[in-house]
């Protein structure tokens, strides 16, 4: 077991290495100079040459990756260019709206899901499973920008039910928050549920073929106790398996709806960082989004260990 | 060589089991239409997508303007169908160049123990990023054009690819007919090109169509966020982009072409759904 953990913990520092050396050649090949940007149209040729040594960006390329990663093991993501502060502190302040709207549409979607999907699987090849199979792949299918629109045009300009956009300001309760994220809560809720549905409904008929299924119905147990007691416990690891690659998904995936919503996320700092070439924040950003999924993988395959002794025996 | 009756008849057998079910018929119809009108349209009528008319600015959906106008007066139904040709056009190329790419990476991956955790690592890399964030990065470096959104698209979804592909292959490595092919010596690329390839084209065209209907809506999205196609090109995201302030004025202006998406997106899943049912009769019983 030892043996396994260890070579799926080499395979992710190898997997974060190569993620930290596509971030550099991804940001270092665009095109468009963050100095130039930075100081206007009124610096001199001298003015940018002397930011750039400031900012060490006048080095070749391996001595800036070189730099970048001797920073980054000393858990030092960098300094933005546009922003006069630490990249880890620009994305602090922008993780809680991006953290609660994952947590809230992930509620959402298994709120949504797990229920479909179940009904899915209990009744296959019914009007009900084929209805559920249907709206799943519709959920796949519509665009969340446009889902966002359509929801502020229907519960904030015409209802007037929620807000149509932003956080609210600083002082705001957390009712005041949550009242801001429901929409955009709700378009990624939903749009994600249909993963989540294919995927109980999935492992649910797994599980309904097995064994101690036959078994429990052989010995008259109530189809009701069943489902609940052997089926639903028995597929739950999986689906808990998907909500969290889910969660960790969202984290990086909620720029378009961010910016539908105009909410102040890790998404909408990506998304200006990129506008205006602010190199460090988008190489910090990435890093940490690709890392956060990496380690939440990572969890997922030690949990499965722990829970599931099979996957070590398996495992080459 | 022209295909033998027995081909026709077998195609026959085939697509009658495919559109068994309604809905993928339904599906094919709604594909087989709205590429049509694409290709056809801009043929039989010359009307300018791109006309201006300050006079007709933002009419509501009438008797001459079926769908309304938009915030220039230009007439939205006529940019939903020249629309088409450039989002089928993005679908298309991106799933083709993925599917291409996808296989052969995924293929070697799969065949080639040496090639495996290599390829596979940096596969793993590029699936830690969320494929609309890579999609911007990709963009922002290319540039903003309409063949730069597609090389993007390509990039972000290849490693998708050559993972199902990876997976297949590593199970058609061990069978019995690949080990025969060796021991009579056949030489490797043929063994991949005769031997494995064929058995592949069920996850590959189940993939394509998937890919074609992902790449519709991240062009929709990247277009959104403004690193996808120029907003002079009418593609069905380039127009809801364009008509964002007037959404509470003109709300007809961004529903269309997202009506057109949706449509052609779940159209495009069914059909993969139904191509899944048809290639792969256990997966349909299990899952």
């Amino acid at each position: 077991m030892m043996r396994f953990l260890l070579k799926r913990l080499g395979g992710a520092v190898v997997v974060l290495a190569l993620v930290a050396v596509l971030v550099f050649c991804l940001t270092r090949l665009a095109s468009g100079d963050p100095v130039a940007l930075l100081l206007g149209d009124q610096a001199t040729a001298a003015d940018i040459a002397q930011a750039r040594a400031q900012y060490g960006l006048d080095q070749p390329l391996p001595v800036q990756f070189g730099l970048w990663v001797g920073e980054l093991l000393q858990g030092n993501l960098g300094q933005s260019l546009f922003l006069q502060r630490p990249v880890a502190q620009a994305l602090l302040e922008r993780a809680e709206p991006t953290l609660f709207l994952a947590l809230f549409a992930v509620g959402i979607a298994a709120l949504v899901g797990v229920p479909c999907g179940m009904a899915a699987a209990v009744w296959r090849g019914s009007a009900t499973d084929q209805a559920v199979s249907g709206v799943a792949m519709l959920g796949a299918s519509v665009p969340s920008f446009w889902l966002g629109l359509i929801l502020i045009q229907l519960f904030a300009v015409k209802l007037g039910w929620f807000p149509a956009s932003g956080y609210g300001d600083p002082t705001a309760t957390l009712g005041e928050r949550l009242s801001h994220l429901m929409l955009p809560a709700l378009v990624l809720g939903l749009l994600n549920s249909a993963l989540i549905i294919r995927f109980t409904r999935a492992s649910m008929l797994d599980i309904l073929g097995e064994d101690y299924v036959r078994t429990a119905r052989a010995k008259g147990l109530p189809e009701g106790t069943i489902m609940v007691k052997h089926v639903l416990r028995n597929a739950l690891v999986p689906i808990v398996t998907v909500l969290g690659l889910t969660m960790a998904l969202m984290i990086g995936g909620t720029v378009v709806t961010e910016t539908v919503f105009n909410l102040p996320g890790v998404g909408n700092l990506v998304v200006r960082a990129v506008l205006r070439r602010d190199y460090p924040v988008i190489q910090g950003t990435l890093l940490v989004i690709a890392a956060i999924y990496v380690f939440i993988n990572l969890a997922i395959d030690f949990l499965y260990t722990l829970v599931d002794p099979r996957i070590r025996l398996e495992a080459p | 060589m022209n295909p033998s009756p027995s081909f026709w008849h077998r195609l026959r057998a085939v697509l009658r089991r495919l559109f068994a079910r309604k809905v993928v018929l339904a599906a094919a119809i709604v594909i087989t239409l709205v590429a049509s009108i694409a290709v056809v349209f801009p043929w039989v009528s010359d009307a300018d997508p791109n006309a201006l008319s300050i006079s007709e600015r933002l009419r509501a959906p009438s008797g001459t303007h079926w769908a309304g106008t938009d915030e220039l007066g230009r007439d939205v139904l006529l940019r939903i169908v020249h629309g088409a040709r450039y989002s089928l056009l993005i679908g298309l190329v991106t799933a083709a160049g993925a599917v291409l790419l996808g296989t052969l990476l995924g293929m070697f991956a799969g065949f080639f123990r040496k090639l495996d955790a290599p390829l596979m690592r940096v596969v793993d890399a590029m699936m830690s990023f969320p494929d609309i964030l890579l999609g911007i990065a990709l963009v922002s470096i290319l540039g903003v054009s309409l063949w730069n959104v597609m090389l993007a698209l390509v990039i972000v979804y290849t490693p998708r690819v050559a993972r199902v592909v990876r997976a297949t292959t590593l199970v058609l490595r061990e069978l019995l007919f690949v080990d025969a092919a060796r021991a009579l010596g056949v030489r490797t690329h043929l063994i991949l090109w005769r031997h494995i390839l064929p058995n592949l084209m069920s996850p590959i065209l189940v993939q394509v169509t998937f890919i074609f209907a992902y790449a519709i809506l991240a062009e929709a999205g990247l277009s959104f966020l403004g690193v996808g196609v120029p907003p002079d090109i009418p593609t069905w995201g380039t127009m809801i982009a364009g008509s964002l302030d007037y959404a509470d004025k003109a709300f007809w202006t961004i529903f269309a072409p997202g009506v057109a998406i949706v449509l052609t997106a779940l159209s495009l899943q069914m059909l993969g759904d139904g191509v899944r049912d048809l290639l792969d009769p256990k997966l349909k019983k299990t899952v």
